[in-house]
């Protein structure tokens, strides 16, 4: 029974892990259509903020859940200004220039802070006892905070002002800006929203992972997959693809292994995008968000 | 007059080929040494540190008056965290920069990559990485430490103070797939149990389903070859999960990376690695270089473990050997290498073992406090033990394989 519960912990954790690092991929590529291959050094800026601040002295929760988002949301803008806005509706050239963003990215933090970081953020919650089994406080926390955060953004895109312009400058950018809406604001606003959730969730990773310049390369892959296999609703489409994912990842991770387990992950994208090429949010909960 | 296409390519051949002398002799100036390391992607944690290293060698070299008169100019390549680059780059240093040394390669899977090209180059050959054992390669000198070396003085160790059962997890390629066949072996010889052994692909993160398996194993000690700064997390969860007290951990990798920099004190207190050099080892040697490391980087000065320590170590080896024979010929380096040649540096002295081209060093065991590896045990002049079982270059001068390919069974190792 102990065992039970502890493994159902795990999983949910593996889930919420994936959603976490998908979330703001699936504002910024399954919302905005722009592939963002910097998506994992949004990741890991975010992580590099809460151990720059930590180290300085600020409080570690202030720096995971505040400072995190912020920085990266700012960082998200200006990316957003000086590179991005030139490019909608070209999905390729983004590709190429996000990924020499991303290059770009991983050099400046090496050559800032070397290619290892003395980091010692440590998660700052202890050990929760099951039965005979203990996991770590922090994950169970982080679980909590991912479904508040998938909860928050659907609150945003559902009932604000500027979830309304936003989901309909994604639709339809002209007719938008006919009815005067300044397209431009909401997507600097939109892409800035995606680029702060990703640099939350890579803070909120930081004390689990540790912080790497290099870390975003292994968020990126998975972060693609989620989304793309959840398909065009972002936020059900994340939940339901970390699901499936994550779960079959965890499973096998459990019963056979880690090889396996990411093994079982990429087969079951493979399969799901040949039957659902749209993926899942495709053929079931389209009306949804 | 006419020019035929005939006329003209013997013509041009004819330049080409009197050319070459001439940068032959522009290059016979100065001395190559080649470095091949990873200094970007995810094995720089490793590859920066001892890029480093290197550099600082060349210096001491060269500040020493050089080698035959000559100065040395180091050949640095960025293998980028990429196999292809590795087989590119030892090309580019045989053959185009017609370097006297190539050293490098931190993977297993990158030396592999490079050992027959220089070997087919007869370039000599430095692998100055702690390494799976098993190369037996009549161009290639291992200066690292091997399980032989390492393993079975940690395993005894750990048995006695924790336990009898293990349970390995390692990194999923050649390094960890042998290393954790060799942990199994020396578990097995001391009377114990390997009670599951685990591989993870070098970009896992999450390894809470490990975490679980290993509660439920209850082993008496987890014994860890991971690799890389993806596997780093391994560490961080386990101690949040609070099972750093619980079950303890021995490891053949943690350290080398200075994964103990990158955790939290509470988080490795007590784990043990067994390595040939700490920076805690006591000599007057690794007192002076300690200190100029930190003359020439200062800060920035990573903290020094083995594979820094013997990226020096083994330029400094090769040196020697090329003062020794008075030439930087391939057959006089290697006979003064074999020779007995004593090479005393930061970790102690080191031979070469003529046998196996690998290292006999000084190994020591040290159990991590405060983010610090403190000195529990040393062994003076390790053999190369577990090569020495396959590997004979002795009485087969020639060989170039690498025994431990596909795993021990196969290299007839029980």
């Amino acid at each position: 029974m102990d065992l039970v519960a502890a493994i159902g912990l795990q999983l949910a954790y593996v889930i919420a892990n994936l959603a976490l690092i998908s979330l703001g991929l699936a504002i910024i590529f399954g919302m905005m259509r722009v592939i963002n291959l910097a998506h994992g050094e949004f990741l890991m800026l975010g992580g590099y903020t809460v151990v720059v601040s930590t180290n300085a002295g600020v409080n570690i929760w202030v720096a995971m859940l505040i400072l995190a988002p912020l920085v990266v949301g700012i960082i998200g803008v200006i990316v957003e200004r000086l590179l991005i806005r030139w490019l909608y509706g070209r999905m390729v050239d983004t590709l190429l220039a996000t990924w020499g963003l991303s290059l770009l990215l991983v050099g400046l933090v090496t050559s800032i802070f070397g290619a290892s970081t003395g980091t010692t953020v440590a998660p700052p919650l202890g050990a929760i006892k099951i039965g005979t089994y203990s996991a770590s406080g922090y994950e169970l926390f982080l679980i909590l905070i991912t479904v508040l955060l998938l909860f928050l953004v659907w609150l945003t895109l559902r009932f604000t002002k500027l979830g309304l312009l936003a989901r309909g400058t994604m639709q339809n950018a002209e007719m938008a800006a006919s009815l005067g809406v300044s397209t431009s604001r909401i997507y600097m606003i939109t892409f800035g929203l995606g680029a702060a959730v990703s640099g939350l969730a890579g803070g909120l990773l930081a004390p689990m992972t540790g912080v790497l310049p290099t870390i975003g390369a292994t968020y990126i892959a998975k972060a693609f997959i989620t989304v793309i296999s959840g398909g065009s609703a972002i936020l059900a489409g994340t939940a339901a693809g970390s699901v499936l994912l994550g779960g079959l990842n965890g499973i096998f991770s459990f019963v056979a292994g880690s090889t396996f387990g990411e093994i079982a992950l990429l087969i079951a994208a493979i399969v799901l995008l040949r039957l659902m090429p749209r993926g899942i949010t495709g053929r079931f909960f389209r009306k949804s968000l | 007059m006419t020019f035929s296409r005939r006329s003209f390519l013997a013509g041009s051949s004819a330049l080409a080929l009197s050319a070459v002398p001439v940068i032959g002799r522009a290059q016979s100036d100065s001395i190559i040494f080649a470095s091949i390391l990873d200094l970007s992607g995810g094995l720089d944690i490793y590859g920066t540190a001892m890029a480093d290293a290197t550099a600082l060698a060349i210096d001491d070299i060269n500040a020493a008056g050089g080698l035959m008169g000559k100065q040395v100019t180091l050949k640095m390549y960025d293998a980028q965290s990429n196999i292809q680059f590795y087989t590119q780059y030892a090309t580019q240093a045989a053959a185009g920069d017609r370097a006297a040394t190539v050293h490098g390669g931190i993977t297993s899977a990158s030396r592999e990559a490079i050992r027959p090209t220089l070997a087919r180059f007869k370039t000599m050959y430095f692998y100055n990485t702690q390494y799976e054992g098993g190369v037996c390669d009549f161009n290639n000198f291992c200066t690292g430490s091997t399980p032989a070396q390492t393993v079975a003085k940690v395993v005894p160790y750990a048995m006695n103070k924790w336990g009898k059962k293990a349970y390995i997890i390692a990194a999923d390629y050649n390094y960890g797939q042998i290393i954790a066949q060799w942990v199994e072996r020396f578990v097995k010889e001391q009377g114990g149990e390997a009670v599951a052994v685990e591989f993870f692909p070098l970009d896992v993160t999450n390894f809470g389903p490990t975490i679980n398996k290993i509660q439920q194993a209850k082993p008496d000690m987890v014994f860890s070859a991971l690799v890389g700064g993806a596997h780093v997390s391994f560490y961080r969860q386990y101690a949040a999960a609070g099972m750093m007290k619980e079950i303890p951990i021995a490891s053949t990798t943690f350290g080398i990376g200075n994964e103990h920099k990158l955790i939290s004190a509470e988080e490795g207190n007590g784990l043990l690695a067994a390595y040939s050099y700490f920076e805690g080892v006591q000599n007057p040697e690794n007192a002076a270089f300690l200190a100029r490391m930190d003359a020439k980087f200062g800060d920035k000065r990573a903290t020094m473990n083995e594979l820094t320590v013997r990226s020096y170590e083994g330029a400094m080896l090769w040196a020697e050997a090329v003062k020794l024979a008075g030439s930087t010929d391939h057959a006089a380096v290697s006979a003064a290498l074999k020779s007995g040649l004593v090479y005393n540096g930061p970790s102690g002295p080191i031979t070469i073992d003529p046998q196996t081209n690998h290292a006999i060093q000084n190994v020591v065991l040290g159990e991590l406090k405060d983010q610090e590896f403190n000195i529990v045990e040393s062994f003076a002049a390790q053999p190369p033990a577990d090569t020495q079982l396959v590997c004979d270059l002795k009485a087969n001068p020639t060989l170039s394989t690498f025994y431990f390919e596909n795993g021990l069974a196969a290299a007839g190792i029980k």
